[in-house]
């Protein structure tokens, strides 16, 4: 069997400037940073917040990840990797002397033990689907095998993944914080309550969780890559509110806000000449859309949905939320790999919206309802859809209800015709087209308690997805990726959703902290890098 | 004394028992799926089923309440569904902050309110007393979070006298208390100053008068302890209303208090620990009644208790 050698020179390029930048940039000094709500669990199996997720990261590694601010593949706790010809074997060599928080050396068991236990039914994570590949995760899943027969310990720095099926997305699933390694011995000591008392081999650990208060991460002393992190603490306040946080960041109290600029803050502070420069913008993986339920008449006819789409003013929605996104004409957003930049999407064309729906038999308008999560700008945003709609004869009501209810309603084959995602929308979990389809647009999401919450279900399509995640050969990844656009635009075609905008992101950070801007809008480390950033005043 | 004692404390279990019941029902009601938010969205259907089937959320509505009364009774109230941690832990870990600041905001309102009753009443239908009781109305109906932000902004970020949000010092204690004292000063400034006209339209207080003593012993040592007796009561209710308010404060000022526990909890739907606050407020306000009910004797002995 031909093997191919796929660790990449650009990363071993990178480990040799590593240290180099870490001469540039001395350690130490602290940070503040502050959120609204408590952190909820820093167990890697679990944790499934944007809140927590980078807290993660900063506190686990995973056998990959990404170059900080980029969303490029790179070996962390791996040191090379092989991918067999039909992308179904992945073996991987670890590096030696990597310590947990507690002392104790990190080994290939330690990320056997740790997959399994995400899929591990009892663990409840939400995980689990990510490693659906992987050979006896059906018998796993349900309880009836204990560990997983695709994942074999070679020795202790090689551990081979066998799959039941090619997939060329699995890197990036071994980058996801789910796949993050955990020493066994301390999930068995604390339990159900590992995720307060967290155990890692990242960069930092955690010194204090006073509940409800604040958590102090402390730089890790043992942490196998040297010069990182750059801090010597974090501290994260919880339970303030970003407007209180805005004024302390003034008052030089905190240096990063972690819910950004409050949106009733926001022109005030791109105004402000002293906040204007500390303000980043950034691009998100991500899409808000307005899913229109397939199955339920008249958003059956493929004509209603297209005239949907030609209906709603996408720019006025970006006026409405202080221009903080850009209109959506896809699924995809511009920064995720497949994005068709040629592809004009729907215009905006009332009257020709209307012959639409005269052509669909429903000349007359409708009656419909429009679901929305309660929390601001959201409901203002479904206004605004409301009245487009209106413009074209479509009455729809709007049912503003709390997130979790939502979600209830869109699980439900019968419940809600159309659903604004604000709030709920698509963020992607790894930077991959194929991310983008399973759960929200492909028929496995199309069922009872899914998030496909226009029931949409293409067949053709699903077999052409198949067909695209088989093709793990890098020689492969532009024809995978452009299979992928078609995919969309097909997707497009048919119209279940209307796509609205792609959210921006915009934070602020005091100016005693130091980076790259890309490291305070990492596509992965959302909202902040953790690991790279520095303290400028120690410099 | 005891047997009233007794008496009240078995009512405030079965109170508990139906502030649980129908606090379950109503939760029960709700269209949200706590499986299907525990297990996020990418679970496949199996894994969501798996986690309800572990939460016991497919049993029969009766047999769940039973399982958590069960537990109940035990002192276990649960884990949280997304924070995967005891729910009486995280309710105790931010028990003692609530309590704080809730002694704090009652300080605040008495010193308040009486000071603005007792001055409107003495100088009643002057403009002093117009102005107080228009001032009243508005703590009244002003909405707290507005309250809250003002104060923050003109003496924490104006003229920094107090910290800007957060927690551990008595500076941190003083615009949540002020604030969430606010609402109740209005509404004891309008009972104190009707209660205390009241009273000193009473025969005895002429009859003190007429015997030659000073004012201010007649207004502190005859007038005062009469008046004051509606509002002791008025204590114990507050209590209630406080945990109403403490959710806006806490949240506003940043308070890790367990108002604060609740609004995250309602917001992401985490059944067990909206129940677990309700029943601890419930029981701070049966207590507070209670407590005001065994203070009126102390004050009045021409109350007795039965």
């Amino acid at each position: 069997m031909r093997k191919l050698l796929l660790l990449s020179v650009a990363a071993i390029a990178l480990s040799a400037a590593a240290p180099s930048n870490a001469q540039e940039i001395k350690q130490g000094g602290s940070m503040t940073v502050t959120y609204k709500d408590d952190v909820s669990t820093l167990d890697p199996a679990i944790g499934y917040d944007w809140q927590n997720w980078s807290m993660i990261k900063s506190l686990f590694d995973g056998l990959m990840d990404y170059e900080p601010g980029t969303t490029q593949l790179r070996p962390e706790l791996a040191e090379s990797y092989e991918i067999s010809e039909d992308g179904t074997v992945f073996t991987f060599k670890l590096r030696e002397g990597v310590k947990f928080h507690n002392g104790r050396e990190l080994t290939a068991e330690d990320v056997k033990y740790s997959i399994e236990r995400v899929v591990n039914p009892e663990t409840q994570s939400p995980g689990a689907g990510f490693f659906g590949s992987i050979k006896g995760f059906e018998e796993a899943s349900a309880g009836e095998a204990a560990g997983l027969s695709g994942i074999i310990v070679e020795d202790p720095y090689t551990i081979r993944f066998e799959l039941s099926r090619p997939d060329a997305t699995f890197l990036h699933v071994l980058a996801l914080n789910f796949a993050h390694v955990v020493p066994k011995e301390e999930v068995e000591k604390y339990g159900a309550d590992f995720g307060k008392h967290p155990v890692g081999s990242g960069a930092f650990r955690l010194a204090e969780w006073t509940l409800g208060q604040r958590l102090v991460f402390e730089r890790f002393k043992d942490y196998w890559n040297i010069g990182a992190p750059k801090l010597d603490q974090i501290i994260f306040e919880v339970g303030q509110e970003p407007v209180v946080a805005l004024l302390r960041l003034q008052n030089g109290e905190v240096d990063v806000p972690g819910d950004g600029i409050p949106p009733a803050k926001f022109i005030e502070a791109m105004n402000d000449p002293e906040l204007k420069d500390l303000i980043i913008q950034g691009g998100q993986l991500h899409t808000g859309y307005l899913a229109m339920n397939t199955k339920i008449p008249p958003f059956d006819k493929v004509e209603v949905r297209r005239a949907v789409n030609m209906a709603i003013n996408k720019d006025r929605i970006v006026r409405i939320i202080n221009g903080r996104a850009v209109p959506a004409n896809q699924p995809l957003p511009p920064t995720m790999p497949g994005y068709a930049e040629d592809y004009e999407g729907y215009p905006y064309d009332p009257e020709a919206a209307k012959a639409l729906l005269a052509e669909a038999g429903v000349a007359d308008g409708f009656e419909t309802e429009l679901y929305v999560m309660n929390t601001d700008p959201q409901p203002r945003i479904a206004q605004a859809i409301q009245q487009d709609l209106k413009a074209i004869g479509i009455n729809a009501s709007i049912k503003s209800l709390a997130q979790a209810n939502v979600i209830a309603a869109g699980g439900e084959e019968d419940q809600a015709p159309m659903i604004w995602s604000g709030g709920m929308a698509w963020i992607a979990d790894f930077p991959d087209p194929s991310n983008f389809y399973g759960p929200i647009l492909g028929c496995e999401g199309a069922v009872p308690g899914g998030w496909n919450w226009s029931w949409y279900c293409n067949e053709e399509l699903d077999a052409m997805a198949k067909e695209a995640d088989a093709m793990v050969d890098p020689a492969q990844a532009e024809e995978r990726i452009a299979l992928w656009r078609d995919i969309y635009l097909k997707i497009m075609e048919d119209a279940p959703w209307a796509p609205i905008f792609n959210e921006e992101r915009f934070t602020i950070r005091s100016a005693r902290i130091g980076g790259d801007d890309s490291l305070f809008v990492d596509p992965v480390h959302i909202p902040v890098n953790y690991d790279e950033v520095y303290a400028k005043d120690v410099q | 004394m005891a047997a009233y004692i007794a008496r009240r404390l078995i009512q405030t279990v079965l109170i508990l028992f139906g502030i649980s019941f129908v606090t379950f029902v109503l939760l029960y009601l709700v269209p949200a799926d706590p499986a299907r938010q525990i297990a996020g969205r990418s679970a496949t259907a199996e894994t969501v089923e798996n986690i309800r089937e572990q939460l016991g959320l497919n049993l029969p509505f009766y047999q769940q309440y039973l399982r958590y009364l069960g537990g109940l009774v035990q002192g276990d109230l649960g884990r949280s569904y997304l924070q995967k941690t005891e729910v009486s832990a995280l309710i105790i870990s931010r028990l003692p902050a609530s309590l704080l600041l809730m002694t704090g905001a009652i300080f605040c309102e008495l010193l308040l309110g009486l000071t603005m009753g007792v001055v409107a009443a003495l100088k009643r239908n002057t403009r002093t007393d117009d102005a107080l009781m228009i001032a009243s109305f508005v703590g009244v109906s002003a909405p707290q979070f507005v309250i809250g932000i003002l104060l923050l902004y003109v003496f924490a970020v104006k003229l920094g006298w107090f910290p800007i949000g957060g927690y551990g010092t008595f500076a941190h204690l003083v615009l949540p208390s002020v604030t969430l004292g606010f609402l109740g000063a209005g509404w004891y400034a309008r009972m104190m100053r009707s209660s205390l006209i009241d009273v000193l339209r009473q025969d005895y207080i002429r009859t003190a008068r007429a015997t030659g003593l000073p004012r201010t012993k007649v207004l502190f040592g005859h007038a005062l302890p009469n008046a004051i007796l509606p509002i002791i009561a008025m204590i114990g209710i507050d209590i209630g209303l406080f945990m109403s308010g403490i959710v806006v404060v806490e949240s506003v000022f940043g308070w890790p208090g367990i108002g604060q526990l609740a609004w995250q909890a309602i917001q992401r739907v985490d059944i067990p620990i909206i129940m677990g606050v309700t029943l601890v407020s419930a029981c701070a306000i049966v207590l507070g009644n209670l407590l005001a009910d065994l203070i009126t004797p102390l004050i009045d002995p021409r109350i007795k208790l039965r």
